[in-house]
């Protein structure tokens, strides 16, 4: 017997649970978020300056306010989300990180759902916080300003879902930017269009509900398809790295 | 364009056999005398490649390229900058998808299935995936999440062991490039992957850290796993297979 024979090292067939390791991605990031807070702060400024340089570039008369509050908050909102879609995988990239989380035995684009779902928390999510408060500078009414809130905290994770798919397709490019806001954009549209026709609608006392149900439908549509795409473009972007 | 040497240094552990496009790949190793193995079986293969062909920006890196890691072996890519070795690497893990040919890891190809694979392989490249904003321990944490959770214990004892004792609550952008390697690194000291793809493992690594290293990968190769390795670290081990890339 060959004392040097090597012993069969056991196969590893226990596996994490999916959920734990979503878990696990979701809180990273959040982690890394909060350890640089200036990031955090930087969609929600640019948001702030859109929405008060409006009044002071265009009209401070109410009647102007009242009627546009909303599409400037959505745009504001919108642009905002958009600006910070770069970050979302590019320091993963650059790190190395991506690349371990596209080696973990769990589904990538559950974990492309962790992420994207951290990134809405710590941009989408404020900026629905910090809509009353504008929207009651910009004199919309309560009616309106709840149904502009309540749009955008369906509203911004469509923009988070569908913006991975662009900041994972142009992960490997040197500037990205603008490249992303042209493929991002037109996906964007119909969501800000039914987002700011929900508020006119409330604003006239119409019933909103079918609008927000078409709303929902979009958040569901970009929830169950947009994972499957980002994580397919991560693969294509990560094999020409 | 690109050769596979075959080296054979006895009996105390079975090397890779790296074989060039041999036609009778395909069934188990009618080449291979007995006697090499001394008596015992020829064990099978971990991973597999046969055929493989990568092209990079119009420039062909490998063209039929095949070659098997058994159990119990260390094995190095060679090759001057720019031949493929990170390519070859990123191939093996399923980090890149642009390549031609078959890849097996215990007989089965690997893109049928993936998930064991992934299991079972644990790949550390260029970039560490360190997080420079989160302290080692955070960063260990997160990296074996999604393998096998341990408790802080086992991660600080991890840490310990290479050396990053009293760093462990550190941001790791405080850390210097070695010790961050370290982080990363200190992987090789809890991982029960038996199959480890490791690219340029020794860079920024001191002296007794390659001799760290090199232990713990003739020990992964002694308990039965297989290690695959770049370097451009003098590294030669008793019984380590070569894979030479881009040589004429």
């Amino acid at each position: 017997m060959n004392v040097n024979a090597p012993i069969a090292l056991k196969k590893v067939d226990s596996s994490v649970g999916v959920f734990q390791a979503m878990v696990s991605v979701f809180l990273r990031d959040v982690r890394v978020a909060f350890r640089q807070r200036q990031d955090l702060l930087n969609p929600l400024l640019f948001f702030t300056m859109v929405v008060t340089l409006f009044p002071l570039g265009v009209s401070p008369e109410v009647a102007f306010l009242k009627q546009s509050g909303a599409g400037i908050l959505w745009v504001a909102a919108l642009l905002s989300v958009l600006l910070s879609l770069d970050h979302l995988f590019r320091h993963d990239f650059d790190d190395g990180t991506l690349e371990q989380l596209m080696l973990q035995p769990q589904p990538l684009f559950l974990l492309v759902l962790a992420k994207t779902m951290a990134h809405w928390l710590l941009t989408g999510l404020p900026l629905v916080l910090l809509t009353p408060v504008l929207g009651l500078m910009l004199h919309l009414d309560g009616n309106s300003v709840a149904t502009l809130c309540l749009t955008l905290l369906i509203g911004t994770p469509v923009l988070s879902l569908i913006g991975s798919i662009g900041a994972a397709l142009t992960l490997g490019l040197r500037s990205a930017g603008v490249l992303l806001s042209l493929l991002i954009i037109p996906l964007y549209i119909p969501v800000l269009i039914f987002g700011t026709g929900t508020v006119a609608a409330a604003a006239e006392g119409a019933q909103v509900s079918g609008y927000l149900a078409l709303m929902g439908a979009f958040l569901v549509l970009a929830l169950t398809l947009a994972p499957f795409a980002s994580a397919a473009a991560l693969r294509i972007s990560l094999s020409n790295s | 364009m690109a050769f596979v040497i075959m080296r054979d240094v006895g009996i105390k552990c079975p090397v890779s056999i790296l074989v060039p496009d041999w036609p009778s790949f395909m069934h188990p190793m009618p080449y291979r005398r007995p006697s090499l193995l001394n008596g015992t079986q020829m064990p099978e293969p971990l991973l597999q490649a046969v055929g493989l062909e990568c092209e990079r920006d119009e420039r062909l890196l490998f063209q039929n390229l095949s070659f098997s890691i058994l159990p119990g072996t260390v094995t190095r890519v060679e090759g001057p900058n720019g031949s493929g070795k990170t390519t070859l690497l990123r191939i093996l893990a399923g980090l890149n998808d642009a390549w031609a040919g078959d890849l097996s890891w215990c007989g089965t190809s690997i893109s049928q299935n993936r998930e064991s694979y992934l299991r079972n392989m644990m790949y550390l490249g260029h970039r560490p995936g360190i997080k420079h904003l989160l302290t080692p321990l955070e960063n260990l944490r997160a990296l074996m999440a999604g393998r096998r959770p341990l408790d802080d214990d086992a991660l600080l004892q991890a840490l310990a062991g290479t050396g990053l004792a009293g760093f462990e609550h550190v941001p790791c952008r405080n850390l210097s490039a070695g010790q961050q390697r370290r982080v990363a690194l200190a992987r090789l000291l809890i991982a029960d992957e038996p199959l480890w793809i490791l690219d340029e493992v020794f860079t920024a690594i001191d002296a007794d850290g390659v001799e760290a290293i090199e232990t713990l990968l003739l020990q992964r190769a002694r308990e039965g796993g297989a290690v695959i390795v770049t370097t451009h670290h003098d590294l030669d081990l008793p019984g380590m297979g070569r894979i030479t890339l881009g040589a004429a």
